[in-house]
Parts: structure tokens; C-alpha cells; sequence
């Protein structure tokens, strides 16, 4: 057993290193992600390691990066894309949306999409505009797009490695603000599967549902609630489409109650669906109508008002209180 | 104002064959009946093709007429092993790439959205979305340089697409690592009904100066030149030269689409004078000329052009739909449980039809 202590954005880099190793058609493109090893650093040193034929820095433009990407998959490469924030994704979604979530239904399967899109999402590091959305909605609502986001080290390693030796193409969100937080990293172990949930706390009271950077903040409201008596049980959603609800669906009928947490504006978002699905399949077993923590429905707030836009541990223990008292 | 770029012509529209110092061509008559083979039949496909729209056999047509010789001369410039990115008007292209006319038809009669297989054909799926594929071409181009091999890439577009952010990108790429590919615009003067003018204030072919590599201007109703310039920027990309852009000047002698109506934004006496630079005529008259074709094998086309449309005609109608639920099939390579879910869903609600008929 080879175990090493590593943060997110390491992990990351040697989960990409280890795919290089393993697959001579992985490339990866992006902005600043050669030389400079991408300005959060995922790519360090893989470019002196692998060439700048494996490593491309590329012009700036994130249409470019995608629908050169989707060129480089029809030529059997897997390319791996870094979109270096999430709000300059946009340029880019013409691409995701029409062709690469598209090219395999309309080939009746003939034509495979393995292209993997990076990017770091979500706020709370004090950013300038556009540096702090959370758009995985977007994604997750487009057939054809499988959407997942990791939140700790370990599924970081394991996850970015599947996600590119999967057959279809993956939206792959980073939660930019828990990069620098480390975990043990078995490099030996066998990993879960990509496309599952995990409970990740066994509690009795009221499911708490959350994804990528929120996962901590539901484990600290969690650790909270039950110095109080409170027993929340914590499941990390690890993949937004397709959804793995199962483990959810056995949970909310034992709490009889849920709480989805996202940092992404709450209206017609990922809880929104969630909530309609366990609405569906565990209506007689709620006590309580499932309740959302999330971001407001603004643009996202100048960095100096985040922490009051955030859901965070006390809204996440506000929406258990409202939950509990139904 | 920029001056007009010299246009690169083999043939005049009278049928003269002329020589240009930098794009000597020299085609055996089996070569050139050949291109006048093609020309007519994929004109008499287009044809065949309004016709079944008007008829209500096609949901939606988009004529190739007045494009021949830009489509076909392109085409016959591809080697086997190259890849071409078309947008969804190459039906002349997809004919000299060998595929077959029902697989194009069947999209336009809307049972399928793909078609036919690239990997075989050489030749990409149409795609409808401006200028997409230009970066897919871009992007396959530089997997070709990755491979070390000896492929060139040709992507298709239209005036209009040179409007569209996504060719500047694709260009800036293709000239920033010299990939192999060739961009072929068809100037057909007109993006629906927006003419040429509010797309440019250059010569289109200028266009690429900008970018760092060649822009030629080819008289796009003259297979011969068509061919030459494209066969040298194919394959300068495949020794490495990297890309060209080509600019063939042609004109759109139908609508848009058959949903379009052309008279409502453009003169008639525009279409007579672009009717006197007719791709089949000039060719006709040349071949005949030089007795490379006597009316035996005039005939012999028409001939097979006829057979040509009635197979297109019966294949066209005798085409079905694919059963619904193989709209859940192919989404993904690993179908999700919950969309097989919803396929079983899907599957059972239909079922309940029949049952609820017995």
C-alpha cells in the first residue's frame, strides 16, 4: 500500500499524470496549463514531463479548446480540457451543448466523445467577477453530458483517472476553494465507481444532501447538529447526471427528511430535480417537504458579500431547523 | 478599400480553357469526363431532391444548384485517406466521398441525424450548427500531426460562417500549430438573405493574411481550377506547410433552403447573369471542343442520371423511421440507469396502447 498525503490540486495532478502514463492518446489542453502548469497549478510540471504535444498550451479561447478537442477525440485522442474558471466556460458552451452532448446519438453510437472538461468552480476565495459560479446546471440538464464534481482528495485522484478513460464525455467540476485541503490517498487502493453517490456520515434525523465544496460544510453542520442531539446523515452526491439516488432514496426513507446544499443559485438548480425526484419515490415516507440551501437567485455577489451569499454551516443548520419543524 | 485578389480560373464560362502560371492542372480524359459525370449527377440529385420536398417526402431541402464544380473540384482534390468536415449543403462532396445519396436524404426526411460512417466514407457528418466544424477540422488536424501521418483535412464553410467567431478561432489554431488543414469557404454571395456585404468589407480571401497563411480566390463555377488550387493547399498541409484558406467564388443559384424564398431579397437579372457562368455548361462545351465527348456519352449521362434520381426517389419514400425507443439508445456509450429508467418508462406507456386495443 503506497499512501501519501495529498491536497486536492495535487491529487488532481497525479490522478492526470497517472492517466498520461496509461493511455499515450491523453492530451491535455488549456490555457496556461504548460509553462505555467495552470494557474491553480493542476498541471505542474506536466508539460516538461510530456512534451508540448501531450501538454498544449493554447490561444485563449475556450470555443477553440473544446471544439478542437471534439477534432482531436474524431482522431482517437481523449483530450482532457482545462476551462480555467468556471464563468469563462460560456464562450465554450456552444460546443459542449451542440456537439460534443450530441455526437454519439446522433452517430447511433458510432462516433464516441471521450473528451473530459475541467473546470474549478464554485466561490469563496475572495474572487473577481466570473471567477466564483457554479454552472453545473447547465451541464447536468444537457443529454448526453455526464456531470460529476469531487470533493476531497481521494475521489479527486480516483475520479479525474475514470472520468477520462470513460467512453463518454464528462463535465469534470473542481471545487477551486478546497484545492490546498488534504486527505490520505491510497495510490494502490481500488477505487469506487465514478457515477455512484456515497454516504459519507450516518445520521438518523434529516438527510443532508451536498456536492464538491459543500460536502465539508454539511460534514461541519453535521458535527455541529450533533453536539446539539442532532443526527444529520451526510451523502455526497459525487455525480449531478446521471444522478445516483438510490443511497438518497434509502436514506430520506429512514430521516423521513432532506436538505440538498449547493452553491449554485437555488432556482431550477440541482435540488430542484432532486427534491421533484424524492418527492416521487419517498412521498409517503417525508415528514417534511425537501428543502434547499443555497445560493440566492442574484448574480453572483461582489467577493466582499460571498460569505453572506454562501450557504454555510448556519444556513445549512437553518434549513435542518425548518426541516424538523414541519 | 482592398482591391479584388486575382481569381484563379482554368476555364471560362464560355468553356475556354486558359492557363494560370501557378496552378497547372493536366487531366486525362477519363478525369474529365469523370468530373463532368459528377457535376451532372449530383445536379440531377439536387433536383430530384426539391422535387421530393415539394412533394412532401423531404422535411427540408438545401439545394446545392450553381455549386457543382466548387463541391465536385473539391472533392477529387481529397485522397483517399484525407478527412473532410462539411457543413450540410456538400452534397457533392458527400458524392464523390462515396456516400450514399439515401444516407444524406435520409436526414433531410428526418429519420436519422447522422447518416454514415466518417471512419469509411472520409467524410465527417454534416453538421448544421456555423462554423462548428471548422474546429473540429482544426482539432482532427492536429491528431494527424500527433500520428505523423500523411492526412490533410479539408473543412467546409460559407460566407456567412466567416462571420462567426469560431473560424477566427479555428484559424488562429490552425495557423498557431501549422495544422494540416485546408479551409474551403464557398462564397455563394448570400447567408440566407444577408449578401456578401454585410459579412465583409475584404475579399474573404484577404481574410487569411491576417492570420498568417495563404487565401487564394478560385472562380468556384470552374471544376478544373477548383481542383488545382485545392489539391496544392492540400497538399502543401500535408508536407507541413500548413493551412490555406480558399475562397471559391461561386453563386447559390436556388434558395437557402426550400423553406426560403430568394426572390424577396435578390434581383432576377443577378440569377440570369450567374446562369451564364453555369459549372455544367462551361465543362460541356470544353469536353466537346476538344472531342473529348460526343453525344453518345452525353446521353449515357443523362442516362444514368435519370437512373440515378428514380433510385433516390424510391429509396427516399420506401424510407421508415427507426422504432422511437432507439432515441435512447446511442445518448451515451454507457446508458445511465435512470435513462434506462425512463427508456423502460417509455416502453411501457406504448405498451399500454396496444393492450388498451385488444
Amino acid at each position: 500500500m503506497t499512501t501519501e498525503t495529498l491536497t486536492m490540486g495535487k491529487a488532481l495532478n497525479l490522478g492526470l499524470r497517472r492517466a498520461m502514463d496509461d493511455d499515450p492518446k491523453v492530451v491535455l489542453m488549456g490555457e496556461d496549463i504548460g509553462r505555467l502548469g495552470g494557474v491553480f497549478r493542476v498541471t505542474d510540471g506536466l508539460q516538461k514531463d510530456f512534451g508540448e504535444a501531450r501538454v498544449v498550451d493554447t490561444p485563449l479561447a475556450e470555443a477553440g479548446i473544446v471544439g478542437t478537442a471534439v477534432g482531436l477525440a474524431l482522431r482517437g485522442y481523449r483530450p482532457v480540457c482545462e476551462i480555467q474558471f468556471d464563468g469563462f466556460v460560456f464562450p465554450a458552451v456552444n460546443q459542449i451543448v451542440t456537439q460534443v452532448a450530441k455526437i454519439s446519438a446522433r452517430s447511433q453510437g458510432r462516433m464516441r466523445m471521450p473528451v473530459v472538461i475541467r473546470i474549478p468552480f464554485g466561490g469563496g476565495i475572495g474572487a473577481v467577477e466570473h471567477h466564483s459560479e457554479s454552472p453545473e446546471a447547465y451541464f447536468a440538464h444537457t443529454p448526453g453530458l455526464k456531470v460529476v464534481s469531487v470533493s476531497n482528495p481521494v475521489d479527486a485522484y480516483w475520479g479525474i483517472q475514470q472520468a477520462i478513460a470513460a467512453p463518454d464525455p464528462v463535465v469534470f467540476l473542481e471545487p477551486k476553494r478546497r484545492y490546498w485541503e488534504k486527505a490520505e490517498v491510497d495510490l494502490d487502493a481500488i477505487p469506487e465507481p465514478l457515477f455512484r453517490s456515497r454516504v459519507v456520515r450516518r445520521g438518523d434525523d434529516v438527510t443532508v444532501l451536498a456536492y464538491g465544496p459543500m460536502v465539508a460544510t454539511a460534514l461541519q453542520a453535521a458535527a455541529a447538529a450533533a453536539e446539539e442531539g442532532r443526527s444529520l446523515e451526510v451523502v455526497d452526491l459525487r455525480t449531478l447526471s446521471p444522478l445516483d439516488l438510490d443511497p438518497v432514496v434509502d436514506s430520506v426513507r429512514r430521516t423521513g427528511r432532506c436538505v440538498v446544499v449547493h452553491e449554485a443559485q437555488v432556482s431550477h438548480g440541482l435540488g430542484a430535480e432532486i427534491a421533484a425526484r424524492l418527492t416521487e419515490q419517498c412521498f409517503h415516507s417525508l415528514e417534511a417537504p425537501v428543502l434547499r440551501a443555497g445560493g440566492y437567485d442574484v448574480p453572483y455577489p461582489p467577493a466582499r458579500n460571498e460569505e453572506e451569499y454562501l450557504p454555510d454551516l448556519d444556513r445549512v443548520l437553518d434549513a435542518v431547523d425548518r426541516a424538523m419543524g414541519f | 478599400m482592398s482591391t479584388v485578389p486575382e481569381l484563379v480560373q482554368l476555364l471560362t464560362p464560355e468553356g475556354q480553357r486558359v492557363e494560370d502560371p501557378t496552378h497547372a492542372i493536366d487531366l486525362s480524359a477519363d478525369e474529365l469526363r469523370g468530373l463532368y459525370r459528377d457535376l451532372v449527377l449530383v445536379r440531377r440529385w439536387d433536383v430530384e431532391a426539391t422535387a421530393l420536398q415539394r412533394q412532401g417526402e423531404l422535411g427540408l431541402w438545401p439545394p446545392l444548384l450553381g455549386q457543382e464544380a466548387a463541391q465536385v473540384g473539391a472533392g477529387h482534390a481529397l485522397q483517399p485517406g484525407d478527412m473532410a468536415f462539411p457543413t450540410y449543403r456538400e452534397h457533392g462532396v458527400a458524392w464523390v466521398r462515396g456516400v450514399d445519396p439515401l444516407h444524406v436524404m435520409s436526414l433531410y426526411r428526418g429519420v436519422d441525424n447522422g447518416g454514415w460512417d466518417p471512419a469509411e466514407t472520409g467524410l465527417n457528418l454534416y453538421t448544421i450548427v456555423i462554423p462548428a466544424q471548422t474546429l473540429h477540422a482544426t482539432g482532427y488536424a492536429m491528431g494527424v500531426q500527433r500520428d505523423g501521418a500523411e492526412t490533410a483535412v479539408l473543412a467546409f464553410l460559407g460566407d456567412g460562417a466567416t462571420s462567426q467567431g469560431e473560424l477566427s478561432e479555428a484559424m488562429i489554431w490552425a495557423a498557431s500549430f501549422s495544422a494540416p488543414v485546408v479551409f474551403f469557404c464557398q462564397n455563394n454571395q448570400y447567408a440566407i438573405s444577408a449578401p456578401i456585404e454585410r459579412q465583409s468589407r475584404v475579399p474573404l480571401a484577404h481574410r487569411a493574411a491576417g492570420f498568417g497563411f495563404p487565401g487564394v480566390r478560385v472562380d468556384g463555377n470552374d471544376v478544373l481550377a477548383v481542383l488545382a488550387v485545392t489539391r496544392a493547399a492540400l497538399t502543401a498541409a500535408r508536407e507541413g506547410q500548413g493551412p490555406t484558406f480558399i475562397e471559391a467564388f461561386t453563386y447559390r443559384m436556388g434558395a437557402h433552403t426550400t423553406s426560403d424564398d430568394p426572390t424577396r431579397y435578390r434581383l432576377a437579372h443577378e440569377v440570369e447573369e450567374w446562369r451564364r457562368r453555369d459549372p455544367i455548361a462551361r465543362l460541356r462545351t470544353h469536353l466537346e471542343q476538344e472531342g473529348i465527348a460526343d453525344a453518345d456519352f452525353l446521353a449515357a449521362v443523362e442516362a444514368e442520371g435519370e437512373e440515378l434520381a428514380a433510385r433516390i426517389r424510391r429509396g427516399t419514400i420506401a424510407m421508415q423511421p427507426r422504432p422511437a425507443v432507439t432515441m435512447f439508445d446511442a445518448v451515451y456509450a454507457e446508458q445511465p440507469p435512470p435513462l434506462a429508467a425512463q427508456r423502460d418508462e417509455f416502453l411501457a406507456y406504448q405498451a399500454s396502447f396496444e393492450e388498451a386495443g385488444r
